[in-house]
This record gives C-alpha cells, sequence and structure tokens, in this order.
C-alpha cells in the first residue's frame, strides 16, 4: 500500500497534450518516489477558473466544482483531493468555503447537482499539491530521496497569486511568502534572496484579453529575475508558467530584450534531484530549455 | 438627480443582485485595494471609487464601466483590505450582473474572452485550450484571425513540439463523460440564481 | 540630634573589583574624603553587604553614608537606609560601563572614579537628612467641582476609596451633558448599539453615598490654602456662603457646545431643521417620550432622510473657528444615525467628513453603523440651505472628486467642545476678553483665579508624562475640561484624576511631596535673613507654592511645593536649598574634581543632567555598554531649574573646560516634568554668555541641550562631540588660578 492516498484533481492545463503537461509528468514522477497514490477523480470537470465568472455567475461555478466534490466522494471516499494547478486549488477551495459558511448556497448547489443525480455531502477536503508536500510530508522528509542535489543553479522563486492569495499556504505571509525559497534549498538549489517579483500578478487570465497590460507585468517578473542573478524561475502555478514562459519571446520582439530564461515547477526540479531523467522530470516540455538542468539530469 | 443620489436603492440592488455584493457598505474608503491593483493604473475607477460610487448611486456609470473588467483574479486587494472585503468577488460579481443586464461595455476584451472561455468550458466540461485560442485569434473575423495566428505561429509551434498543445483537440477533445449531466447541472444552476435575483432568463 | 560620623563604602562586585583600584578609592574616601569609617566589599548589595552598613549605623553611630557602587537609580531598596543621610557615588554605569575594558583606558578610568569618589565625599559632607515638612497639613477630604459623568465618577471613586468627598454642581441638577442624552455611545462587547446613558444610576450612587456631599446650584467663592489644607468658601442655593475644608480638589467643570450660531453658512439659524448634536439629542428624546419617530422641527413631519456634517466649525485652519478636533463628535454623529436606522431601516442616513475619527473600540461602532446601512461619505461640505421640504447640503465628494447637492429632510451639525476653563489667567486684567470670563476655582494665589491654560484654552495638565496634574498642586482636572473626550475617557479620567487627589492628600499629611517627586521629604529652607526680596523665586516657581508677605518676603506653601528646586535656580543671593541638594551639595562636588593642569592634555568637562531624563539615559547608554569620554564628570540635578548660575562661574573658575546641561524638552509641547524648568533653564543659560565674555572665555564653554529619556545613542554622542570641540578650541586658560 502506498504510503498517502489522494483523490487527485489535474485540471484541464494538467492533462497529457496540454499547456501543463510537464507539471502533470514530473508530479507523477515525483509522486513515485515519495510513494504518494494520485487517483484522478472520475470523469472530473473544469473548475471554471476565476475567469468563468462572467458568464458563469456564482451558482453555476459552485455547481462546477461541487459535481467533482460528490464525484470524489461516492468514488474515492476519506481521500483529499488535491489539486496540482493554483486556480483548480483556488475554485475548489471557495466553493467548498462558501458552501460551508451557506446552508442556502448548499441547498441550492445540491438542487443543481440533483439534475445530474449527484448530491455533495460536504465532507471533503479541498488542498494543493504543495501543502500535501509540506504538511504531510515536511522538508526534511523531501530532503531524504535527494541523490542529486541541484547544486551551482540559482532560482527566482516566483509563487504568483493563487497559491498565495487568497489562502495561501498555513504559516506563509502574503507579501514574502518563503515556502517555495525552502524547496529549492531542500533540493539543494539557491534561492535567490530579495527577489522583489515574488508575488506579483503576471496577468493571468488577462494575458488573453489585455496582452499589453499583462506582457509589462511578465516583463517585471522576468526582468527581476535576472537583476538578482537568478538561472531559472521556478513556480508552482501553470498559468504563470505559462504566461511567463511563452510570452518571453513576444516581449523580446516588442521591446528589444533578449530574455530566454526557463520557467520550471518545483515538481521538475523535485524529480531531476530525486535522480529522474530529463524526460521524466518534462523537461521536454520547456520552451525555453532549462539546460542545467538537463545537466544534472543526465549525470549517471 | 440629486433626490436619489446617496439614497440606499442602488446599493441595495448591489447587496441582492451582486456575488458579495452586501459587502460594499462596509468599505471604509482607505485606499489600499487601489494601490495594490497590478492593473491600477488602467481602472478608470478603481475598487475604493466603484464602492462610493455605488453608495452614492451611480449605477449607469458603475455598470457601464470597464472598470471591474480590469482585474486580474490576483488577489492582492483581498488580503490586504483592512476590512476584509472580497473585492475579487465583487468586481468578477459587478462585471457578472452588467454583463447579464447587457450593460457591460460591448467590445470589452476579457468581457469577450470571458465568454469565450465559459462557452468553451461548458461545452464539454473541460477546456479546449486550442480551440479557445483560436477562437480568440478569429474573434475579430477571418482575416485578422489569421494575422493574430501568424503573428503567434512561433509560439504554436513550440507549444506543439514541447507537447503541449494537440492539434487533434480540434476533432477529438479532452472531454467529460457526463457533459450532458454537466450541461443540466449547469442550466439548473443558472435557473436557481435567475430565480433569486428576479432576472429572466 | 548625634554627631556627624561618615562612613564611605567601596563596592567591588559587577566588575569594579577587576576593573578598578577600591584600594586607591578607599585611600582617597579616607585621606582627601575624610570619611571616619572606609569599607571595601565585594557585593555591597547583597544582604551581607546591607547588613554591614546597617551594623555601622547602628553600632557606630554612622549618620552620613556613602555608597560608592552603582547609579543612584539602581537598589534603591537595597540602599534604603531613612534614618542617616546618603549619597552614591556611580562607578558602575557611571564608569565602567561608559570607559573602554581595554588596558590602555585604565589610567584614565580610574582617574574617573577616584573623582567620583571625591565628590560623593564632598557632596555627602554637605548633605543633611530630610526631616519632612514641619507644616503637615491632614485634611484628606477631596472637593469636586462639577457634577458630569466625570466629577460624578471623581466623587465616587474618591469615596469608595473610604475618602469625605465634597461636590458642587453650580446647575440645579447633576448629570451634567450626559442628563442631555437619548443615549450614549457603547462602551463594552460588541460595541455595535447605542447603550443607555446609566446617568440616573450614578447620580443615585452619588446621592445615596454615606461619605459625599453634594451642594447644587452653588459656584466656589474663594479657594485658598494648598494641599491638606485647602479652605473653600461655597455659594450654596439659598444664597448663603458655606466654608468646606478640604485636602485637594478635582475640577470637572466639564464643556460647552461650540455656537453653531457662527456657522450660518451651514444653515444654522436659517432653518429649524438644522441641529447640532445636543438639538438631535433632544428631538430623540422627544419622540422617545412621544414613543414615535424623530420628527422635522419646522413642520413635525418625519424625517425621511437625514445628513450629519462632521466638523462643523472645528478642524478650522482659517482660524474662525475651533482649531481642533473634539474627538468625540463621528462616534456621536454614528450613534445619532443610528437612532434613525434602529428605528427603521429605511430613513437615508448619509454621514459626511473628511477624516472618520472612531479610535479604539469606536472602529466597531463604525462598522456597526456600516452594516446597519449608513453611508459615510468623504467630503466637505460648503453650504446648508434652507430648501422647500428640508434643506440643501452643498459639498465635494472627496472620492469622486465632484460637487454634490444632497436634499435632507434634517442636518445635523457635529460642533465641537469649548472647555470650561473658567478665567484665562494669561490675559492682562484690563483685557475686556478677560472681563466676560467667569472665574471657577476663584484661586486666592498670587497667579491668578483659576489654573492656567495649557491651548486652545483646555485647563492645564501635564498632558505627555503625567494627565490630570496640573501647576497647581492638589489641584486636579480631569474630563473635557482638559482635553476633548468622549464620555468613556472621561469616565477614566476621573477615575485616575481621583487617585491623583488621595496621593495629594495622603502625601500632604505626612509632610512628603505630592508628585512627581512622592514621597520626597526634603523641602526648600529659605535662610530669609539673606533674602533680598527680589521675587524671582515667586515669580518662576511653576507651580505657585511661594507666596510673599507683607514686607514681600516668599513665604513657601510647602505641601505645593513639588520640590524641583527652580526657586533654588533662581536665588541670586542663593539663600534657598533643599537639605540633601542645595547650592553647596553640588557646589562641593564641582571643586571637589582633581583638576589637571592645562598640560596635561586632559580636559575636564562638567555635565549637569537632569535625573528625570537624561541621566537615565546615560544609565542606560551604559547599560548598553556606549563608550563616552573619560573627561566628562556628572552631576545629576532635579531638574535643569534648579540649576544656579553660580555652579558655572565655579565651574569656569575652577578649570573646568567646558560645562553641558543636559535637560528636556521645552517649548510648547514641554516634556519637562516641572514643565517650566528646562524652560528657564535655557532662558538663564541665555544670559551666560555675559559671563563667559567678563571671564574671557569663549561661549561654547557652555553648552544647553534637550535629551529625552530615548536618547540613548545620542547622548554619548553629544558628550564626545563636545569633548572633540573642546579640544579643538583648547583647554581653558583658568586653569591654575583656582
Amino acid at each position: 500500500m502506498a504510503k498517502k492516498e489522494y483523490a487527485f484533481y489535474p485540471g484541464c492545463s494538467s492533462q497529457l497534450k496540454a499547456s501543463a503537461a510537464n507539471y502533470l509528468t514530473s508530479t507523477r514522477s515525483l509522486c513515485r518516489v515519495l510513494d504518494i497514490k494520485l487517483t484522478e477523480i472520475p470523469d472530473w470537470n473544469c473548475c471554471g477558473a476565476s475567469i468563468g465568472y462572467a458568464e458563469g455567475g456564482e451558482l453555476p461555478r459552485l455547481a462546477l466544482n461541487a459535481r467533482n466534490f460528490a464525484l470524489a466522494e461516492s468514488h474515492l471516499p476519506g481521500q483529499d483531493i488535491v489539486a496540482t494547478c493554483a486556480a483548480c486549488w483556488l475554485s475548489a477551495r471557495e466553493t467548498k468555503e462558501r458552501l460551508d459558511a451557506s446552508a442556502e448556497l448548499m441547498r441550492e448547489t445540491n438542487e443543481a447537482l440533483a439534475a445530474a443525480g449527484l448530491h455533495y455531502k460536504g465532507e471533503v477536503a479541498v488542498r494543493h499539491m504543495v501543502e500535501v508536500l509540506i504538511e504531510d510530508f515536511g522538508y526534511e522528509a523531501l530532503a531524504q530521496p535527494v541523490v542529486k542535489p541541484l547544486a551551482g543553479i540559482k532560482f527566482a522563486g516566483y509563487v504568483g497569486c493563487q497559491t498565495n492569495r487568497p489562502f495561501g499556504i498555513a504559516g506563509e505571509s502574503f507579501e514574502n511568502p518563503m515556502y517555495l525559497d525552502k524547496m529549492v534549498e531542500t533540493v539543494g538549489g539557491e534561492a535567490v534572496t530579495g527577489y522583489d517579483q515574488k508575488v506579483t500578478c503576471c496577468g493571468g487570465a488577462l494575458a488573453f484579453s489585455e496582452a499589453e497590460k499583462s506582457q509589462k507585468q511578465i516583463r517585471d517578473i522576468v526582468e527581476s529575475a535576472y537583476d538578482h542573478g537568478a538561472d531559472m524561475i521556478v513556480t508552482p502555478c501553470p498559468l504563470c508558467q505559462a504566461n511567463v514562459e511563452i510570452y518571453q519571446s513576444e516581449i523580446n520582439k516588442k521591446q528589444g530584450t533578449k530574455f530566454h530564461m526557463p520557467v520550471l515547477y518545483y515538481s521538475q526540479l523535485m524529480t531531476v534531484a530525486y535522480g529522474g531523467s530529463a524526460r521524466e522530470a518534462g523537461l521536454d516540455g520547456q520552451l525555453i530549455r532549462a539546460e542545467k538542468l538537463e545537466e544534472i539530469a543526465a549525470k549517471g | 438627480m440629486s433626490g436619489e443620489r446617496y439614497r440606499n436603492s442602488f446599493l441595495r440592488e448591489v447587496e441582492h443582485n451582486v456575488e458579495e455584493g452586501h459587502w460594499v457598505k462596509m468599505c471604509m474608503q482607505c485606499g489600499v485595494c487601489s494601490g495594490s491593483c497590478p492593473f491600477g493604473p488602467h481602472w478608470a475607477h478603481p475598487p475604493q471609487e466603484l464602492f462610493m460610487m455605488i453608495r452614492a448611486g451611480k449605477r449607469e456609470e458603475v455598470l457601464g464601466s470597464d472598470a471591474m473588467w480590469m482585474c486580474t483574479s490576483c488577489y492582492n486587494c483581498v488580503v490586504r483590505c483592512p476590512r476584509k472585503l472580497p473585492i475579487t468577488h465583487i468586481m468578477h460579481g459587478l462585471a457578472n450582473y452588467a454583463h447579464r443586464l447587457g450593460l457591460a461595455p460591448k467590445n470589452q476584451p476579457t468581457r469577450q474572452f470571458a465568454k469565450m472561455f465559459w462557452d468553451n468550458l461548458s461545452k464539454t466540461g473541460r477546456v479546449n485550450e486550442l480551440k479557445l485560442s483560436l477562437g480568440l485569434y478569429f474573434k475579430d473575423g477571418f482575416k485578422q484571425g489569421i494575422r493574430n495566428a501568424l503573428a503567434m505561429k512561433d509560439i504554436g509551434l513550440g507549444m506543439l513540439k514541447a507537447k503541449r498543445l494537440n492539434p487533434l483537440e480540434l476533432v477529438k477533445p479532452h472531454a467529460c463523460k457526463g457533459a450532458k449531466d454537466i450541461h443540466a447541472i449547469l442550466a439548473k444552476a443558472k435557473e436557481i440564481e435567475d430565480r433569486r435575483k428576479g432576472l429572466s432568463a | 540630634m548625634a554627631e556627624t560620623k561618615t562612613a564611605a563604602y567601596i563596592c567591588q562586585g559587577c566588575g569594579i573589583g577587576e576593573r578598578l583600584s577600591t584600594r586607591q578609592l578607599a585611600q582617597i574616601a579616607q585621606k582627601e574624603g575624610k570619611m571616619a569609617l572606609v569599607r571595601e566589599h565585594p557585593f555591597l548589595c547583597g544582604a551581607e553587604g546591607v547588613g554591614l552598613i546597617r551594623d555601622d549605623i547602628e553600632r557606630e553611630a554612622v549618620t552620613h553614608v556613602l555608597i560608592a557602587a552603582c547609579s543612584r537609580r539602581a537598589k534603591t531598596e537595597a540602599f534604603h537606609f531613612p534614618t542617616v543621610a546618603l549619597a552614591r557615588a556611580n562607578l558602575r554605569e557611571g564608569v565602567l560601563w561608559s570607559q573602554p575594558e581595554a588596558d590602555e583606558a585604565a589610567g584614565l578610568t580610574q582617574e574617573m572614579a577616584n573623582d567620583y569618589v571625591r565628590m560623593g565625599c564632598a557632596e555627602l559632607k554637605k548633605t543633611k537628612l530630610p526631616l519632612g515638612n514641619p507644616l503637615a497639613a491632614t485634611n484628606r477630604r477631596i472637593l469636586v467641582v462639577g457634577g458630569g459623568v466625570s466629577g460624578l465618577t471623581a466623587a465616587l471613586e474618591a469615596a469608595r476609596a473610604g475618602y469625605q468627598v465634597v461636590l458642587v454642581e453650580k446647575e440645579r441638577a447633576l448629570g451634567g451633558w450626559a442628563a442631555k442624552l437619548h443615549k450614549r455611545v457603547p462602551f463594552r462587547e460588541p460595541h455595535a448599539d447605542p447603550a443607555d446613558t446609566g446617568i440616573e444610576q450614578l447620580i443615585a450612587q452619588v446621592t445615596g453615598h454615606p461619605r459625599i456631599r453634594v451642594h447644587l446650584g452653588a459656584t466656589l467663592l474663594e479657594t485658598r490654602g494648598a494641599p491638606g489644607r485647602f479652605s473653600v468658601q461655597v455659594s450654596v442655593e439659598s444664597g448663603a456662603a458655606v466654608t468646606e475644608e478640604v485636602g485637594s480638589i478635582v475640577q470637572a467643570t466639564g464643556f460647552t457646545l461650540y455656537d453653531a450660531g457662527k456657522l450660518p453658512a451651514l444653515g444654522y439659524g436659517k432653518t429649524p431643521d438644522v441641529v447640532d448634536q445636543a438639538g438631535l439629542e433632544r428631538l430623540a428624546r422627544q419622540a422617545a417620550a412621544a414613543g414615535g419617530a424623530i420628527r422635522r422641527p419646522s413642520d413635525g413631519a418625519e424625517v425621511g432622510s437625514v445628513v450629519f456634517v462632521q466638523c462643523a466649525g472645528q478642524r478650522d485652519e482659517g482660524g474662525s473657528h475651533l482649531p481642533y478636533c473634539s474627538g468625540h463628535c463621528c462616534a456621536t454623529s454614528i450613534k445619532q444615525a443610528m437612532y434613525f436606522k434602529d428605528a427603521n431601516p429605511e430613513v437615508d442616513t448619509v454621514v459626511i467628513y473628511t477624516d472618520l475619527r472612531v479610535p479604539g473600540s469606536g472602529e466597531d461602532f463604525y462598522r456597526s453603523a456600516q452594516r446597519k446601512g449608513v453611508t459615510f461619505t468623504k467630503g466637505r461640505v460648503a453650504s446648508v440651505e434652507p430648501a422647500s421640504g428640508g434643506c440643501k447640503v452643498s459639498f465635494r465628494d472627496l472620492i469622486l472628486d465632484e460637487d454634490v447637492a444632497l436634499e435632507a429632510d434634517l442636518v445635523v451639525l457635529a460642533t465641537g467642545q469649548v472647555p470650561n476653563s473658567g478665567v484665562n489667567i494669561e490675559l492682562a486684567d484690563d483685557d475686556p476678553a478677560k472681563a466676560a470670563q467667569v472665574p471657577i476655582l476663584n484661586l486666592a494665589y498670587r497667579q491668578g483665579k483659576d489654573m492656567p491654560q495649557l491651548k486652545h484654552g483646555f485647563t492645564d495638565s501635564h498632558f505627555i508624562c503625567f494627565p490630570y496634574e496640573t501647576r497647581r498642586t492638589g489641584i486636579y482636572a480631569a474630563g473635557p475640561v482638559r482635553r476633548p473626550m468622549d464620555m468613556a475617557q472621561a469616565v477614566e479620567d476621573a477615575t485616575g484624576a481621583a487617585l491623583k487627589a488621595i496621593q495629594a492628600v495622603e502625601n500632604a499629611a505626612a509632610g512628603r511631596a505630592a508628585h512627581p517627586r512622592s514621597g520626597d521629604l526634603s523641602y526648600p529652607i529659605v535662610r530669609i535673613e539673606g533674602c533680598t526680596q527680589c521675587k524671582r523665586c515667586t515669580v518662576e516657581c511653576p507651580f505657585g507654592a511661594i507666596d510673599e508677605d507683607e514686607s514681600r518676603f516668599p513665604v513657601f506653601n510647602e505641601s505645593r511645593c513639588r520640590r524641583c528646586g527652580t526657586c533654588m535656580g533662581a536665588c541670586p543671593v542663593r539663600v534657598i536649598g533643599f537639605e540633601n541638594y542645595s547650592v553647596d551639595t553640588v557646589g562641593a562636588q564641582i571643586k571637589a574634581v582633581d583638576m589637571p593642569d592645562e598640560f596635561s592634555e586632559k580636559p575636564r568637562v562638567l555635565l549637569l543632567a537632569c535625573e528625570n531624563d537624561a541621566y537615565p539615559a546615560l544609565d542606560m547608554a551604559a547599560l548598553q555598554r556606549r563608550v563616552y569620554s573619560a573627561f566628562v564628570r556628572v552631576i545629576p540635578v532635579r531638574c535643569l531649574g534648579s540649576v544656579n548660575t553660580i555652579w558655572i562661574t565655579d565651574a569656569l573658575n575652577s578649570g573646568y573646560d567646558g560645562v553641558m546641561l543636559m535637560g528636556c524638552k521645552h517649548g510648547e509641547d514641554y516634556q519637562c516634568h516641572f514643565v517650566k524648568g528646562s524652560e528657564l533653564a535655557n532662558y538663564r543659560m541665555g544670559k551666560i554668555d555675559d559671563t563667559l565674555k567678563q571671564l574671557g572665555l569663549e561661549t561654547e564653554r557652555v553648552a544647553t541641550y534637550e535629551v529625552a529619556i530615548t536618547d540613548v545613542a545620542r547622548v554619548a554622542r553629544l558628550i564626545d562631540d563636545y569633548v572633540a570641540k573642546i579640544l579643538e578650541i583648547g583647554l581653558s586658560p583658568m586653569k591654575g588660578f583656582a
């Protein structure tokens, strides 16, 4: 039996051949090492993300998340729901808190779920993968399996918004959360200090609709990583990863910068440090290749 | 006009119909939200001002504003608000209400994208990233779409190469088996919410 | 009394024994200091060390004790020997902890310690054991002037503590402002709704208390005396005058609302539908009595909308109205808005403010009002005018940045508190403003009929360090008469003032100083035969403690005296002193220092440090091991006001290269414990330049500094900078002439 079991909620971007496929690959790899069994919530659906608000309204978005809860409750009873995507975690946790707080919303949500023969009892716990790693394992335990410390690589820990606000990781400050830096150090890397764009917004979904305004944000995030001597950026959020990595070429084109800063998931760092191959760490999924990491992964 | 100004009529409407709208009256006008917003400089009326406009009864100006469409959902205002107002949600709620009433600015890009996103996800239960991007490129017509797509083709090809974008999504998308269930749930939820707010479907 | 026998005890603890030759110190005490008994001890403040001193006092008949150990501010309980005269030489903080440990510094460090022992011996020989005020007056009754919430509370608190109380109220009923209110701002959790005033119960408790006597419709015709022996003529309701003998007084005469009639631009007087906060309380009480809604004064219609204008005639920078914030009015308007909302949530209530000031739990009350739907709008009201069926309020919305006009059935102006302080004694007697003022205490003091006023007409109070304490010892101010405040604060104030009044009568009865040198038994002794009747002491005493007799000699009211020594500093013929603090005790210390010659390159700087702020700051600097120059010799003084210029000239004449004076901040926001002491010192030192010129010395040789107790790092820096400056201008040419 696995050490820990969770009801896994990968989310739309962390499916095979989706924009955060490498997040999924590396998460699976690190869970193998830590003996974590992730079972996908059968037939899970999209969380609605934040941007769903305009057309979705309140109750439909709550119902969307509650469907996942109901499925998890009946198929994976007793298991905490674990999301890797920041937006999935946020939407799901927000739903849970709002339904917990309002009997009326709970009743209405179940009325909607009943249209598909489902019912949410209100029993699930919703957690982020980072919470699981820190709270259920702890930094010390996470350091145990390290066989290839990421020595000599400097990482700018870009926490971004939605794993940090409004809920965040317990015990961390909103203005300067330290968990990502600690995770970097746990796997033997060097976390740059004073990275002032640690919790800056990348523009989120508005990267699509307000490209210019968002790219200004992204520019700040990347530039500051360079200013602080980082070799790469590490993040826990798929949208942060995508926005900050993908748009560097756009910004270079428009503004004449020469950005070429790899942006990785913490799970990729851990997989490499735990001795996984570049492929297992999803390094082949980088638009901007993380060469230093690939070198370590390639070492015998 | 002064008859209705600073009366509570619009505030009551917001309290009743806007997600988390009952918090609007609790704003103490400190402006921390406005100073904390990453898109702050682009807002015609920052949150603090929107709250005061609501209290001052400026219904059309609020609902017709594109201000709240600038929200990136970063939650910075929420965690800093000394009164603990869920400002992000109120912004979403106001945008949704304005959209629902048809008062929101017509070609507001975030409004268009948000609608596209929801339509996309609610179709199969999961987001089809390829269709979503194509939809975005082609929102202003076919020609502009080709131009947009070409401009972004390097990124698209890179994503394909990195196996983070699947051309087959067009024909065989990620989908929930229970897509029909989801339609039924969403329809029901919308019906309940509209009933509660007294809006016609 | 027994013959004088001196003894010096040199402690070797806390590292003194390791870094200093206590042997050498002992020899100095014996040979130069002429101490009859000299002992070294490894741990003087320990039980054995203290026991040793006690034994000597008992068996050896020691009458004067010098403790050469730590600062006089440390170990005061261990070194408490009430039957002997005491002096302290500060070896630990003053030498050990403020000098570098390096071997090469040892010589200068020892010199410094040697001097402090010399100074201690010199001081001790001039010191006498203080015996207390022989005129101790023992009346412990307390007079409370004013029967509002503050006065009632002060009376009740004093009575409950066991003291007899006389309460005088000018109106024919008790209760003051509180009795005019419909409800009060809440003062308990959850701070959500207006609360009952509770004033009836408070009045009943006072009138029913066996130790409280109440005079209604009464005023004070004359107040004379001092703590422990005030004699007060009270004109009572019948018109008769009765004499009340009391030991101390609490003045709680409250406030009057600023006259809204001075605000015609805000519509007051143009329509009855513009009222002040008192007016709204009246309407609310009428409504409650009639069991209905609050009605508009003009036509009796139910009020459907009401606007509250904050800061009406307050925080006025233009000079026409009150310049200050009255503190309570935001919460009061919130409360009044709730009168409407609680009765009918459909009534529109708008509070227009520039800054909503609801400190403390007022914030919860504010939130509660927001929850109830009171609209708060940051704006500046330009005008209120009568309009058809109500009022038109024109204002600038400061958030939306636009001019707006708003209609309302009723407008409430939040005007401020004007203190009932009586006469402004600073005004000239022929000032027409003074003629219009009615005195309250009618003090038979040379300084005037009422207490001094601090700012904006509020009655005196030592607002930074000692609230309630005024410059008239034994008379305490409580409530809005001393600063703007709300009812909850007034209750706290009244309790504090009652305690102060109790402290004053108890100390007076024991012949001790009231405060801040509470318990001090020393008191000013005048060699009256030397007095030239110059009146400086009577004029400069910050507390009005000194009167004059028919032949213009000073008459000291010891129980009014705070023992600051300002009179001693003022006296040109040096006939005023205390047993243990006099021109001689300090002068002898100055002269006791071993003065190196002009070729030694060792300057000597005298530092006279106020014992309230500067001296503790030096102690704390030492505690943090902040090193300062070994050329300084520090003498604590009770207050810079007690510094007599003879000390400065003596110091310069005996070869000191410079004199530093460190006292408290003076001026409008003074921090001087004795209010005027540091200011007077500053004034006197301003005139010392002439003396310096006469001596042919540079003006830099005397420097005055303002030092706060928190200036720990700065105080060491000031010393070093000053010594550097002295080295720059060169050693004093006066050396060797002494």
